[in-house]
């Protein structure tokens, strides 16, 4: 375990640099383009992109910003928010709780149906119903999430009058954002889960279980989805990442407060420090789901547990 | 399979009906990329005041915008820009990808590990999130949106083609080219990368569709092209304010692309499947 949040540490730390390297490196100055628009196109005086740069820190050599932003961004620094002069990291998590709001709802969704369409889609001896639940994770995929969160709004706000469209008030504006949200979740989960349950099937314990008179529904829930439902387990630190990546469309589309719709302005406004700390806020994670897998896997398979598993590169190369 | 006739080939065709319809839609789409006039003779850009938020109809198969713009024809005129960003962002993630995967599975040691750390990292950060942190350091504009997906993007090819190059490197004949006195160079261009194309290929393939979306994810959230020009995911942007009374502003470039997406990758998943023989 002390490897492992060894390991956790040093992805936050690469994380970071990674966003220190693209965001303070690439050309293109936040700081020009913020005075130039800030003046409403004038272009400020010498003098003031001086001032400003000395502000946020800029006119040091790079190492020696690094360094700094390193150190700050150590105790929860990431720097003022070019645009409003915010703290970016208190921005960045005060819009958190709406957005895992939704996010947890989504995957929740996204499991019951992604495991769903898997679980019934193997376990039907309907040859067409089993073809059309498993096509629907590949279509799932393909849904271009912007247009589905539309197409939902019209369909259950405007036409049918179900739920508010617009909006961060109430369970009921939860429902749309959540569902759009984990389409393309719930594909990939379905996906990777009808793969591996398919790969349990044809493995011989499950002829052995039948021969001893079980039946065909304890076979696939009681033996073949446990066993299934650990390669599946991987996806999940991805699968957090894909939420918080993809409430920036869905919040922005459903105009809810979140970190989605902070991290779309601050691109719009090109706000470094801000997008630096969700950059890192998005690695933590992903670190730290991560890290509650690898707690539960032990829990799910035995074998991990003996010490014959040895440390290290149970999940590393998955 | 490559003795097949022409006949098995149509027969084999003929029973994979979505393969086919796939093949149609992305024929269609690079046609329309390339030769807009073939399928619209209206203007994408100067509309008909006097046509504004028509429905679709035989005049205007997918209705027009609020300036009275024909919808279909800037979906056509659109398929040029989403295509070349969704190309140069493929290509971007093969090369650079490609390359790295190379440099660490040919030179191999702390090269290699330092390599395949900085890939591990790309990957802990969503992609969507990683090109959206190019963006804001690139600028916007069709292009750089296209070069920051693509980057996000690399990390599968490095991952796979440094596969590749590890699988191949220890086959018999490289050993024998070896041995009969061809350098390293001559080896890679001869055999390793030849070797290696197959699967980076099929990787491309399944990574069009996930550049589609997200070079139109991008454009839809304004980091993409400027208002009036034609861009899929910048079309349905457009018709966002008019959901209630004008549904086939978004709802038909949105199919356009997810029609795309599904047509690519149903390709995609086709060519994989020949691949590992099926």
């Amino acid at each position: 375990m002390p490897r492992r949040l060894a390991q956790a540490v040093v992805v936050l730390w690469a994380a970071f640099t990674l966003s220190f390297v693209v965001l303070y490196l690439l050309p293109g100055d936040a700081v020009l383009t913020k005075l130039g628009s800030a003046e409403g196109g004038v272009t400020a005086s010498d003098a003031e992109v001086a001032a400003a740069r000395a502000a946020h820190g800029l006119d040091d050599p790079l190492p020696v910003q690094y360094g700094k932003r390193l150190l700050a961004a150590l105790r929860g620094d990431f720097g003022t928010s070019v645009s409003t002069g915010d703290d970016a990291t208190h921005l960045v998590l005060s819009a958190l709780p709406p957005t895992l709001a939704v996010t947890g709802l989504a995957l929740v969704l996204a499991v019951l149906f992604g495991g769903g369409v898997a679980v019934l889609g193997t376990y039907t001896r309907q040859r067409w119903l089993g073809q059309l639940l498993l096509s629907l994770p590949p279509l799932g995929i393909s849904l271009p999430s912007f247009w589905v969160g539309l197409v939902l709004i019209q369909v259950f706000s405007f036409q049918l009058r179900l739920v508010p469209a617009l909006g961060s008030t109430g369970f009921a504006s939860l429902v749309l954002p959540a569902v759009t949200l984990a389409l393309p979740t719930g594909a990939i989960i379905g996906q990777v889960l009808a793969k591996s349950l398919r790969t349990q099937l044809a493995e011989p314990y499950v002829e052995v279980v039948l021969a001893k008179g079980a039946s065909r529904g304890r076979v696939h829930f009681g033996h073949a989805l446990r066993g299934a439902a650990l390669p599946a387990l991987t996806l999940v630190g991805v699968v957090a990442g894909n939420l918080l990546a993809g409430s920036v469309v869905t919040e922005t589309v459903f105009a809810r407060d979140g970190v989605g719709r902070v991290t779309a302005a601050a691109v719009t406004a090109q706000d470094i420090p801000v997008v630096q700390a969700v950059i890192v806020l998005a690695a933590f994670f992903f670190v730290a789901v991560n890290l509650a897998v690898d707690l539960l896997y032990p829990l799910l398979d035995p074998r991990l547990a003996a010490p014959a598993a040895r440390t290290g590169k149970v999940t590393a190369d998955a | 399979m490559p003795d097949l006739s022409v006949r098995d080939t149509g027969l084999h065709l003929l029973r994979r009906p979505g393969l086919v319809l796939s093949g149609v839609v992305i024929a269609l789409v690079l046609l329309a990329a390339v030769a807009p006039a073939l399928f619209t003779g209206q203007d994408p850009i100067a509309g008909v005041p006097a046509e504004r938020l028509r429905g679709p109809s035989p005049s205007h198969l997918f209705g027009t915008d609020e300036t009275g713009r024909d919808v279909f024809a800037r979906v056509v005129h659109g398929a040029a820009l989403s295509l070349r960003a969704t190309v140069i962002a493929v290509l971007v993630a093969l090369v650079s990808g490609a390359a790295l995967g190379l440099l660490a599975g040919f030179r191999g040691g702390w090269l290699d590990s330092v390599v395949m750390r900085v890939i591990d990292v790309v990957q802990a950060v969503p992609a969507i999130l990683l090109s959206l942190a190019l963006v804001t350091a690139l600028g916007f504009g069709t292009t750089n949106v296209a070069i920051a997906v693509g980057v996000s993007n690399l990390a599968a090819f490095a991952r796979l083609m440094r596969a590749e190059v590890l699988r191949v490197r220890s086959g018999a004949f490289v050993e024998a080219a070896r041995a009969s006195g061809v350098r390293w160079s001559g080896v890679l261009g001869r055999h390793v990368l030849p070797n290696a194309l197959g699967p980076v290929l099929v990787l491309a393939t399944l990574t069009f569709g996930t550049a589609v979306l997200e070079v139109s994810a991008l454009s839809f959230l304004g980091f993409g092209a400027t208002p009036p020009t034609p861009e899929w995911g910048a079309l349905v942007a457009g018709g966002r304010g008019f959901l209630a009374t004008a549904w086939w502003m978004t709802t038909f470039p949105g199919l356009t692309v997810a029609a795309v997406v599904l047509a690519t990758n149903r390709l995609g998943r086709a060519l994989d499947g020949e691949r590992s023989g099926r």
